[in-house]
């Protein structure tokens, strides 16, 4: 067979030319997304990495409104500076749960991956009301209103429905419960269950007091609680130094 | 025939290309202002004013949208309205939804900014937007290529021209990158809030895959069917060669899909990908470079344009930034190079060196020509172009040489160890560092946007001039006909 193949005839037809163009563009992201949902080796296989409890939950929901990875990225990198900066690399479990991910393209600020058990609460308070009076050389702005303003946890279930809809195990009936339990842990299974997390939020934010004000429940409660649990999840010490590089 | 002056007010529908080539000014005006605006709150923090709304994370992304989509969707709006237009000598399909995907996009861009402001945001960048605006979006995007193609479909010649099938490649492929990158479960249907349909990894590479592509068809695709247009047409000359023009075409189209991970190396992804990312967007130079080449040799033996013809010099200047950009870029998407640029000022600097460069100075170039046979007339002044084009040049200098600077500081003290094998810098000796070319990047941003406020007033004047002689030509033919 002998076509003699003309660039004209793409040239003189839209339609062909639309379908051979919408082919073109399609196969990179066909390559490289799909399999990233069936190769098994993409998240590591860890103990501990469970989904954010109610109240670090609405804290991450409040990073993600100020734009807080526009300037801090959550992504460290298997190199020694970062290592001795911010700790283990980070890895594809630990962000297994985040809808959407903040893994950040920029660092004006630093890394924040690991800053969970870095600094105190009242450090991290003082710091978002005014950074600048414990860094001198920061560029931050001030959130004051984080203080004065109440958390709303009246849209609390739908958030976490929505989530157990994208794939996050937030339990709603019992027979979910008891696969968490399974899971997580019955102390965790507690934290994810739907029907609770009101209470479980209130509970949080009343016993660990994150922004130093025990008469309500404000939007710094949420996120400092967010901000301490960031890079906590896994014990790196159950895992040798190159238990993750088949992953990568 | 003896018909009086025949323009092409109704053979074509310019009405909507006026209005878009109006807004594409107003966007590029209040995008750069807010730009501006950010930028100096980096260097100087106090201008966050403790508030929520001029707090700089929620006002970058305005800034971000209203350049990227506000000013350059507009601009490429107008353009391809245009270039359609004329070069199927047909006027589009539907004066309706031409009219309806100006307004619904302006809709969008305002919508937008409020809602930043307001704290909705995905937390993507670059697709910050909120689910109903993306639905809105989607709409519009699906009008814009029915209106584009049935208008290609009516055409009076047999070939499309080849601006046109870049701004096809354009269109269908915002169309899958904005579709499959929002994919979002809302909190309930009265809610601003939604959550990623993907998680972690999965969304950063649908992300990135997006977040580059936004770069390689909404900012470089489209505006190289700008060049395969204006530049031609500017210089009086065919394009350079055809056959480069066809390479570039499909070597563009499908390698720039895959480059979205070198945004991503050395992290959770695979390496896998982020290798392959690599490697593509080192190949992906020589389409770019073709096309560059293509676009400056279209003015070879007409090269004192460059010295007579300021609006061919905003081209040509395009087009050496478009060079200089897709050579850095592949040079960062190199592992090394990555490891000390990503996370630093120099991405913002590449970025800006594009943005500015590249896409701007196009649009400023296209719209210049665009303008006197929109509202035929002459260019106000020819002396006010010349001012914005050494502003905006001196303005991209000083931007980019300051995060250059900026960028491989951070990079190098970031990684700098002392003699005992410790960190050599605290992160804050590195924030406190870059003060001087904060500043230097924030006066970089106010040359370029004096720039731009001149061809405002230059377009503003213009329009009137041209309204002027219509109104006076007017005046002339009646008394004409009052007397015969």
């Amino acid at each position: 067979m002998n076509i003699n193949f003309k660039h004209e005839w793409i040239e003189t037809n839209i339609g062909l030319m639309a379908v051979l163009t919408m082919l073109a563009i399609s196969v990179g992201g066909l390559v490289e997304i799909a399999p990233l949902f069936f190769i098994d080796k993409t998240i590591e296989k860890v103990e501990g990495v469970r989904p954010y409890t109610p109240l670090e939950q609405r804290g991450r929901d409040i990073y993600i409104r100020e734009g807080c990875y526009t300037c801090h990225s959550q992504m460290i990198r298997p190199f020694r500076d970062e290592k001795l900066r911010y700790g283990h690399y980070s890895l594809a479990a630990e962000s297994q749960y985040d809808h959407p991910f903040q893994w950040g393209s920029k660092r004006t600020g630093p890394d924040l991956a690991r800053v969970g058990g870095k600094y105190s609460n009242e450090w991290h308070v003082q710091h978002m009301v005014a950074p600048r009076s414990m860094v001198p050389e920061s560029v931050m702005p001030n959130y004051p209103w984080l203080l004065s303003t109440p958390l709303d946890i009246s849209d609390l279930s739908g958030r976490m429905k929505a989530l157990r809809k994208v794939g996050v195990p937030y339990s709603l009936t019992q027979a979910e419960y008891e696969a968490n339990v399974t899971k997580f842990g019955e102390t965790v299974a507690k934290q994810l269950h739907i029907p609770d997390a009101q209470k479980n939020l209130i509970e949080q934010a009343n016993f660990g007091n994150f922004d130093g004000d025990r008469s309500g429940i404000s939007e710094m409660d949420a996120l400092v609680a967010y901000l301490q649990v960031l890079g906590t999840m896994v014990d790196f010490s159950k895992y040798t130094d190159d238990a993750f590089v088949d992953n990568r | 025939m003896a018909v009086t002056t025949y323009s092409g007010a109704e053979q074509y529908n310019f009405d909507v290309v006026k209005k878009f080539s109006v807004m594409a000014l107003v966007w590029a005006v209040v995008g750069m202002f807010v730009g501006v605006y950010i930028a100096s709150e980096l260097a100087w923090p106090f201008l966050n004013f403790d508030s929520p709304y001029f707090s700089f994370g929620r006002f970058r992304p305005v800034h971000t949208s209203a350049v990227i989509f506000g000013f350059g969707g507009s601009a490429l709006f107008a353009t391809s309205y245009y270039v359609v237009q004329r070069t199927c000598q047909t006027r589009l399909i539907s004066d309706g939804m031409a009219s309806f995907t100006f307004w619904g996009w302006q809709t969008i861009i305002v919508l937008a900014a409020i809602s930043y402001v307001m704290g909705y945001s995905q937390g993507r960048e670059y697709a910050e937007m909120e689910w109903p605006i993306d639905i809105l979006i989607e709409v519009v995007w699906v009008t814009y290529l029915i209106l584009f193609v049935g208008t290609i479909m009516r055409r009076k010649q047999p070939h499309i021209y080849v601006a046109n099938w870049f701004y096809l490649s354009f269109i269908l492929a915002t169309a899958l990158l904005h579709t499959f990158n929002n994919l979002s479960m809302p909190v309930d249907l009265f809610s601003m809030k939604s959550y990623s349909l993907f998680s972690g990894t999965q969304d950063a590479m649908t992300q990135w895959w997006y977040g580059h592509n936004a770069v390689g068809f909404f900012l470089t695709a489209a505006f190289l069917g700008m060049m395969y247009y204006f530049v031609p047409k500017q210089a009086g000359r065919p394009i350079y060669s055809y056959r480069l023009s066809i390479v570039h075409f499909w070597a563009l189209s499908f390698m720039y899909m895959w480059v979205g991970a070198h945004h991503l190396h050395w992290t959770a992804l695979p390496d896998w990908t982020s290798s392959l990312a690599a490697a593509f967007s080192i190949l992906l130079l020589m389409p770019s470079w073709g096309g560059m080449i293509n676009g400056i040799m279209t003015l070879s033996g007409a090269w004192d344009k460059m010295r007579t013809d300021p609006v061919m010099r905003f081209m040509i200047v395009a087009l050496s930034f478009y060079g200089m950009s897709t050579f850095e870029g592949p040079m960062m998407s190199l592992k090394e190079v990555n490891a000390l640029s990503h996370y630093t000022d120099w991405t913002v600097g590449h970025v800006h060196s594009g943005a500015l460069g590249w896409v701007a100075m196009i649009s400023f170039g296209s719209l210049y020509h665009m303008m006197p046979k929109l509202w035929d007339t002459k260019l106000y002044s020819r002396k006010l172009i010349e001012w914005h084009f050494w502003l905006a040049t001196i303005g991209i200098v000083l931007y980019i040489v300051a995060m250059w600077i900026s960028g491989i500081t951070q990079g190098l003290m970031w990684r700098a160890f002392d003699e005992f094998g410790n960190l050599q810098y605290s992160f804050v000796e590195s924030v406190a560092a870059m003060m001087p070319f904060y500043a230097m990047r924030a006066i970089g941003g106010m040359f370029f946007l004096t720039g731009a406020v001149l061809m405002a007033i230059n377009m503003f004047m213009t329009i009137r001039q041209g309204k002027r002689e219509s109104a006076a030509l007017e005046a002339k033919l009646a008394a004409k006909m009052a007397h015969a």
